[in-house]
């Protein structure tokens, strides 16, 4: 008498408690009594801290009205933003003029979305638009001209400012960054050491002091009755700044590229900016494109603090309205409008720049 | 070497041109001649700018009155009238370090301490760990800064209704007061006795390591050093009669007397710089971590090892070999971002050398020159310090 089971069992699901979210909950959140003490107190002080956040900024907050008298709730007054909501986003720049920023932005969020897309394939025309054209076109319609009202541009502010200032350093950062990391590698001692003493002395000292030195001692270095524009001084100061970051982040794709890559453009005939231009530069401009993105994010925070020179940037037009005496006391308002505009410009920024590092990794992933 | 393909002879002056040895001499010889003139030419406009204006140069202004008040003055006297531009200097450098030597420490603290919360296996606690990272490492410092001041430390109680921990310490929006350590005669000792502690325990330390060596045994050394480096100050204290008292924070008239204070510009600065530095050491130490391969976990975890252990002798001393290269340019980037201090009132280098000496003097080359010459004096003692300590854990190959 046989009691062996001679056929196979069916096959059983898995207990309760290792699948679904029980399982998930047990394995992630539960695993010992350590971790599920601090599960505990982690969702009490995110409990605590997303309740207050949300009835501070969305339930209590007012949004309705035009002065501070309007503003009754215990939560946030938006109506404080709302109202300086224009001299935010373009500082002093003219009601009526308004409308030219604004065709810039179009333009410049078209050009960069050709650019940088995936679906567009040829890149040659867009980026001859961008890097070419577009910043002459701008110049004429923010500062005026072809019959356009000048704007000076100490009318110019708010968010437009801060982003003028960041687009126009790493337009200008770039290119020297390139030439000054093609200088640290080259073979001259002379033009080495001049390139490793620019980058070592700019990237040993803080931003302020760089451009405290733009506004204070640019004046005194130019010819007697040069005067020169305080937005220009920064932009000056700024790009300099970057160009020795872009340069150690630039330097960091050439020593990635392969010697060979170098000899072997030598041995086809090619000269040295043949050779770099063709063969190096591209190379080593792509694999460092993740870190360039990083720098420009730096680049894009360091902005605001031109606000210490004087100029009207998106943080120093805020933090003016905080001083405002019909608007006084809503600083931790102003503050966080401030903050999460900068915050979703960098973290999409950051997001992109991992994006783009998937992208160019897939040769090498496991 | 030019390679002849045209198969002509060449002349004598086109393999001149041709040489690369000759051309870059000739390059290089052009680009000091343009330095030079470049020098020369921002050098002479800068004298004749200065002249007409009438602005004294020379490092004279060092010692001439300085004429203003500080809001905070650590380790020396002070006085508007009789004290100097250098002794503003000498202020503004031992503000900028305080800021920077306790925010470095701090920044560490929470970095590490984020880093690893990061790679929690615990879901709801890494992703706390997450969300700090990438909150506060996309906005602005100094908006961070503007807001701690500002938003946060700027709307805490006045003096008269501040927060009270006990009589002993008191939060208001003059900063917190906590009550000092007041020496008295023999006290001396007691820091003497501190230091000695600290040289025992280095060299208890010696001589465990060269013990486990030879014998292989081990020995507690941590909790001895612990005991040595606290005991023996406690014990010298207690021998002498407790040659000190301390001194609390009173409230008299409208304003805190006696014990120490710290001042809400330096505290909202430590914070921010702290907490946003923190963020980036958080995102070093996960990477750094990250990059310790798993089967030396598995390894050591066939061999016996239990988790911490594992920890602390196998996965660490890897990781922080790919750790420190990037923290130490996190810490001069604290150092620099210090100089922030200037938009909200704290008084450190950049604010009170850089600002109000340089526009009561005008001498605007002597100062920046300074001021820059310190921060670069500064990162490179950073560096080398690091780059010491990395030289000590790195990989020692054949």
């Amino acid at each position: 008498m046989a009691i062996v089971k001679t056929e196979r069992h069916a096959e059983m699901p898995p207990p309760v408690t290792q699948t679904g979210v029980i399982g998930w909950l047990r394995q992630n959140m539960f695993s010992n009594w350590l971790s599920s003490v601090l599960t505990i107190v982690a969702i009490y002080i995110v409990w605590q801290a997303a309740s207050s956040f949300v009835s501070y900024t969305v339930i209590n907050a007012n949004f309705a009205g035009v002065t501070k008298d309007d503003c009754t709730g215990t939560g946030a007054c938006w109506v404080f933003i709302k109202a300086r909501f224009g001299q935010n986003m373009y500082g002093f720049y003219p009601v009526d003029e308004r409308w030219r920023v604004n065709i810039g932005y179009v333009m410049g969020a078209v050009g960069l979305f050709l650019v940088l897309s995936d679906t567009v394939k040829s890149k040659k025309w867009p980026a001859v638009f961008l890097f070419g054209i577009y910043p002459v076109i701008c110049y004429f319609l923010f500062f005026g001209g072809f019959g356009l009202e000048q704007v000076e541009t100490s009318e110019w502010g708010g968010l437009f400012l801060t982003l003028v200032l960041a687009s126009v350093s790493i337009f200008v950062a770039l290119p020297l960054g390139i030439v000054l990391a093609l200088g640290r590698r080259s073979d001259m001692p002379v033009v080495r050491m001049i390139c490793v003493g620019f980058i070592e002395l700019v990237r040993g000292v803080p931003l302020i002091s760089v451009l405290f030195m733009a506004s204070v001692m640019l004046p005194l270095f130019l010819p007697e009755g040069t005067n020169f524009d305080k937005l220009v001084r920064a932009l000056v100061g700024m790009s300099l700044f970057s160009a020795a970051y872009m340069a150690e982040v630039v330097r960091g794709g050439l020593q990635a590229i392969p010697k060979g890559q170098l000899e072997a453009a030598n041995s086809l005939g090619l000269g040295y900016w043949q050779s770099m231009g063709l063969i190096v530069l591209p190379q080593a401009l792509k694999i460092s494109i993740p870190a360039i993105v990083n720098t420009f994010i730096g680049l894009f925070k360091d902005t605001t603090l031109v606000s210490i020179v004087g100029l009207l940037d998106l943080l120093s037009v805020v933090k003016a309205g905080t001083t405002d005496k019909n608007w006084l006391g809503l600083a931790t308002e102003g503050y966080v409008f401030v903050a999460a505009t900068f915050w979703v410009f960098c973290f999409g920024m950051s997001r992109y720049s991992i994006w783009l590092e998937n992208k160019l990794h897939t040769g090498h992933k496991r | 070497m030019t390679v002849d393909v045209s198969g002509q002879p060449r002349g004598a002056g086109d393999s001149m041109l041709r040489d690369p040895k000759v051309r870059a001499v000739f390059f290089q010889i052009l680009v000091i001649v343009l330095f030079l003139a470049f020098v020369f030419y921002v050098g002479n406009n800068a004298v004749v700018n200065l002249e007409k204006r009438g602005i004294a140069s020379g490092f004279g202004f060092l010692s001439q009155p300085a004429g203003f008040g500080i809001g905070i003055v650590l380790l020396v006297d002070y006085n508007a009238q009789v004290s100097t531009h250098g002794d503003v200097l000498l202020i503004g450098v031992i503000n900028t370090l305080a800021v920077a030597t306790s925010g470095i420490v701090l920044a560490t603290l929470i970095g590490f301490v984020f880093g690893v919360l990061r790679l929690s296996n615990n879901w709801i606690v890494n992703k706390i760990a997450a969300v700090y990272i990438e909150i506060v490492r996309n906005i602005p410092l100094l908006v961070q800064l503007l807001f701690w001041y500002f938003a946060v430390l700027s709307v805490l109680p006045r003096v008269k209704q501040s927060i009270n921990f006990g009589d002993t310490l008191f939060i208001n929006n003059r900063g917190v007061n906590f009550p000092s350590i007041v020496p008295e005669t023999g006290f001396m000792f007691v820091v003497l006795a501190f230091f000695a502690g600290i040289v025992g325990s280095v060299l208890v330390a010696k001589w465990a390591r060269k013990r486990q060596e030879l014998t292989g045994q081990q020995f507690p050394v941590l909790w001895t050093s612990i005991g040595i480096i606290i005991g023996l100050p406690v014990i010298v204290s207690f021998a002498l009669g407790v040659p000190m008292h301390l001194d609390y924070a009173a409230l008299r008239g409208f304003n805190f007397q006696g014990g120490w204070i710290l001042e809400p510009e330096f505290l909202a600065l430590l914070i921010g710089l702290s907490i946003y530095t923190g963020a980036f050491i958080a995102e070093i130490v996960r990477a750094g971590i990250n990059a310790v391969s798993h089967g030396q976990t598995e390894a050591a975890g066939s061999l016996g090892l239990r988790s911490n252990t594992t920890m602390r002798l196998v996965v660490l001393p890897q990781a922080l070999r790919v750790i420190i290269p990037p923290l130490t340019s996190q810490y001069l980037n604290l150092l620099k971002n210090s100089s922030l201090a200037t938009a909200i009132g704290y008084a450190d280098i950049t604010a009170i050398f850089a600002g109000t000496t340089l526009n009561q003097t005008g001498q605007a080359i002597e100062v920046i020159a300074i001021t820059m010459a310190f921060y670069l004096s500064m990162s490179l003692t950073i560096s080398m310090f690091m780059n010491w300590y990395n030289n000590r854990i790195a990989l020692v190959e054949r």
